[in-house]
């Protein structure tokens, strides 16, 4: 059985399947019961499950991610809902600070099968202090993993896989992918496997390398390099920590040439983590030196130019010929 | 409907008295004392029903914290132990309390809650080897053979995690409670705020005691705040609270029993201040009361020594002896060096099996980071 769907609704079957068959599963955060999250990613599992499985929590971050923990230690998988991730400074110490330890503080004796969600990138001129890229941040961080579907396929199966793990899973949704296209996903729960990447266009000529929102402006890239007589292949990473070094390398032995896109700033990002590797690994396969495309080093920039502040499929195909004619 | 107005009843038609209403609320906040300074009962209801037997207990659990206290300054000069938090003269507010806490309740403590963490199962060796920054100290057993969570550093997290593990207490239909210290300089801390807010609105059973021991490192307690009281905080949630002289064991003990329990029996969360007072140094490490800290303070806490207090009211009753007390001590000291060798005897830790405390699974990266340190040997 197949159903048609956004990358939303696809998150919400995901949350409602795996809380029929889990009861242990707990949903946490600002405005997600009745109102259903103010993306509406928990419309109507409040009336399903209860106040009790999908709790609207005070106004408070940091207390959300500190709950989280302690619901953990008791044997309950709490997801939690951050409602936009520009307000992770809040909640910092609970996810970098508390929930990456405590499994490497008690030696390995207690799980924190926490999963973190929240709506992240930008795009949709969003309110100030609404959008921004900070998964660099999380992922700098050991003991967390960080996920970030670009398909309603890929948001269901990897949400499904990041509620079973019994390590704490940061969630990036996207949101301007919520709601701007429709996919067919299978209706039954399956589990996407967390910190393998996809090959989500094969090419022969360069690898084009990018995660989020960035994975569809990739393939577009892709078809426009098509173009011009130009066959990339495209990786979406899905698992940005950590990173699936061998499907990259892979591609890259055979392509010779790399773009890595982020929509992030340029500065300390995914994007210099995967050159760094790629450099290391594979140098001898490499024909040119690998490009970064990325947003420029200012602070997520005001809504009126967030249009020409955000990488777009030309810069993609800009570094992609200037790679290639190195 | 959410929120009807007509409920706030409009009462006097005439200015806002902000005078008046700055004088404030510490009569709402009586302290419960049951001994005074010298062992005397001052309040012959609210003293504690226990038995000859537990009093001995109570008293004994504080003199070997005053033990521990004084072994573990010798260590630390030694450079056995790593960062520590002396307890002098908090040995009441932390035992007495402590003494309520049930085997099967969980302990969400701070770094200078090492005595509470042993009385609560963990170990003495396993207390130092969380100071000395060895596994060991903070692996207490995969099914919570010891409740507690390894001891907190950053100021006011426990406070929302113990509110978390309430609320999973709750719905896990238990009737068990949770425990959770902070101290004076805590109560500023954003997360402090906001886990008794969400104690209050999930109405969870938690014990949250602050341990008002006059100072943040160096930072006296006036200084940190207008309130009069630190239990008052609590008001603003909606909870319950009370404050204390944490230098009396047995009104410590009376109020930490009543709140428990309060929380065991569903009726939500409590919040207790304890006075006491942190007559030694904020850590080990090299903090020196004598640059924030006049003598004459020294002089008058040393007469509130709650060892002093409780040695007074128990002699009094023929149940404690100069000739106990010294054999006790004597008993507490070997037992504390054998722990200090007992911590120091586990084994040494690699890199490559703490890479391996990181996932469950260790991923690519971690595999071969393992690969890489074993090859080293380290």
């Amino acid at each position: 059985m197949s159903n048609n769907l956004t990358m939303i609704k696809a998150i919400t079957q995901a949350l409602d399947q795996e809380m029929e068959k889990d009861n242990q599963v707990l949903l946490f955060g600002e405005d997600i019961g009745k109102n259903g999250g103010v993306f509406r990613a928990t419309e109507s599992l409040q009336e399903k499950y209860g106040k009790d499985r999908v709790s609207d929590t005070p106004l408070a971050e940091s207390a959300i991610g500190g709950l989280g923990i302690g619901l953990a230690v008791q044997g309950f998988r709490p997801v939690l809902e951050i409602q936009y991730f520009s307000f992770v400074y809040e909640v910092m110490d609970s996810i970098a600070g508390q929930m990456a330890r405590q499994r490497y503080r008690t030696g390995g004796q207690i799980d924190m099968p926490i999963v973190v969600r929240a709506a992240t990138g930008g795009g949709v001129y969003a309110a100030e202090m609404h959008a921004d890229s900070l998964e660099g941040l999380m992922a700098q961080s050991p003991g967390l993993k960080v996920v970030m579907p670009s398909t309603a396929y890929d948001a269901k199966g990897l949400l499904t896989a990041a509620m079973r793990d019994d390590d704490p899973v940061i969630f990036l949704e996207h949101m301007k992918l919520y709601r701007s296209f429709y996919e067919d996903v299978p209706f039954e729960q399956y589990e996407i496997e967390l910190g393998k990447a996809n090959v989500s266009r094969p090419g022969r000529d360069i690898t084009i390398i990018a995660y989020g929102a960035m994975a569809r402006t990739a393939l577009q890239a892709a078809e426009e390099l098509q173009a011009e007589g130009i066959d990339a292949e495209v990786i979406d990473l899905r698992t940005i920590a950590p990173i699936d070094l061998e499907t990259l390398i892979t591609s890259v032995e055979k392509t010779g040439h790399v773009v890595v896109v982020q929509e992030a700033q340029r500065q300390a990002g995914i994007g210099h983590q995967i050159i760094s590797e790629l450099s290391q690994r594979a140098i001898l396969f490499l024909e040119a030196p690998p490009y970064l495309v990325a947003s420029p080093d200012t602070i997520y920039p005001f809504g009126l130019i967030e249009d020409e502040w955000l990488p777009a499929s030309h810069d993609i195909v800009d570094a992609a010929i200037k790679t290639l004619e190195f | 409907m959410d929120q009807n107005i007509d409920e706030f009843k409009p009462t006097a038609n005439q200015p806002v008295n902000y005078q008046a209403l700055l004088k404030g609320l510490q009569d709402l906040y009586p302290m419960i004392q049951v001994l005074d300074k010298d062992g005397k009962v001052v309040e012959e209801d609210l003293v504690p029903d226990l038995s000859d037997e537990q009093l001995i207990k109570l008293m004994e659990k504080m003199v070997f914290t005053r033990c521990l206290y004084e072994e573990t300054m010798t260590f630390s000069k030694q450079g056995r132990l790593g960062f520590y938090a002396p307890t002098l003269g908090q040995e009441a507010s932390k035992m007495a309390s402590a003494m309520v806490i049930d085997k099967e309740d969980w302990l969400y403590g701070a770094y200078r809650d090492i005595p509470q963490l042993i009385s609560h199962g963990a170990t003495i060796a396993q207390g130092f080897n969380w100071s000395r920054g060895h596994v060991h100290g903070g692996s207490y057993g995969s099914q919570g053979e010891v409740k507690a969570m390894v001891p907190q550093i950053i100021i006011g997290a426990q406070i929302i995690q113990a509110c978390g593990n309430a609320l999973g207490q709750k719905l896990n239909g238990e009737k068990q409670v949770t425990f959770t210290y902070i101290g004076d300089g805590g109560t500023s801390q954003g997360d402090f705020y906001e886990g008794l807010n969400f104690a209050g609105c999930y109405q969870v059973p938690l014990v949250v005691i602050v341990q008002n021991n006059g100072y943040a490192i160096s930072t006296p307690r006036k200084l940190a705040t207008r309130a009069q009281t630190l239990a008052q905080k609590a008001a603003a949630a909606g909870i319950p609270s009370v404050q204390v002289d944490g230098m009396d064991p047995l009104a410590t003990y009376i109020v930490t029993k009543q709140a428990r329990d309060w929380a065991a029996a569903g009726k939500g969360p409590v919040l207790i201040e304890t006075m006491t007072n942190r007559m030694g140094p904020h850590s080990t490490a090299g903090d020196d009361p004598s640059r924030y800290r006049d003598k004459t303070s020294f002089e008058y806490w040393k007469e509130r020594d709650p060892l002093k207090r409780f040695r007074n009211y128990l002699s009094e009753r023929d149940l404690w002896s100069h000739e106990h007390e010294e054999q006790i001590k004597k008993e507490y000291v070997k037992e504390i060096e054998r722990e200090m060798e007992e911590a120091e005897s586990q084994p040494d830790m690699t890199i490559a099996e703490s890479l391996e405390w990181m996932y469950a699974d260790p991923p690519a990266h971690i595999l071969e980071q393992i690969e890489k340190y074993q090859e080293k040997g380290v």
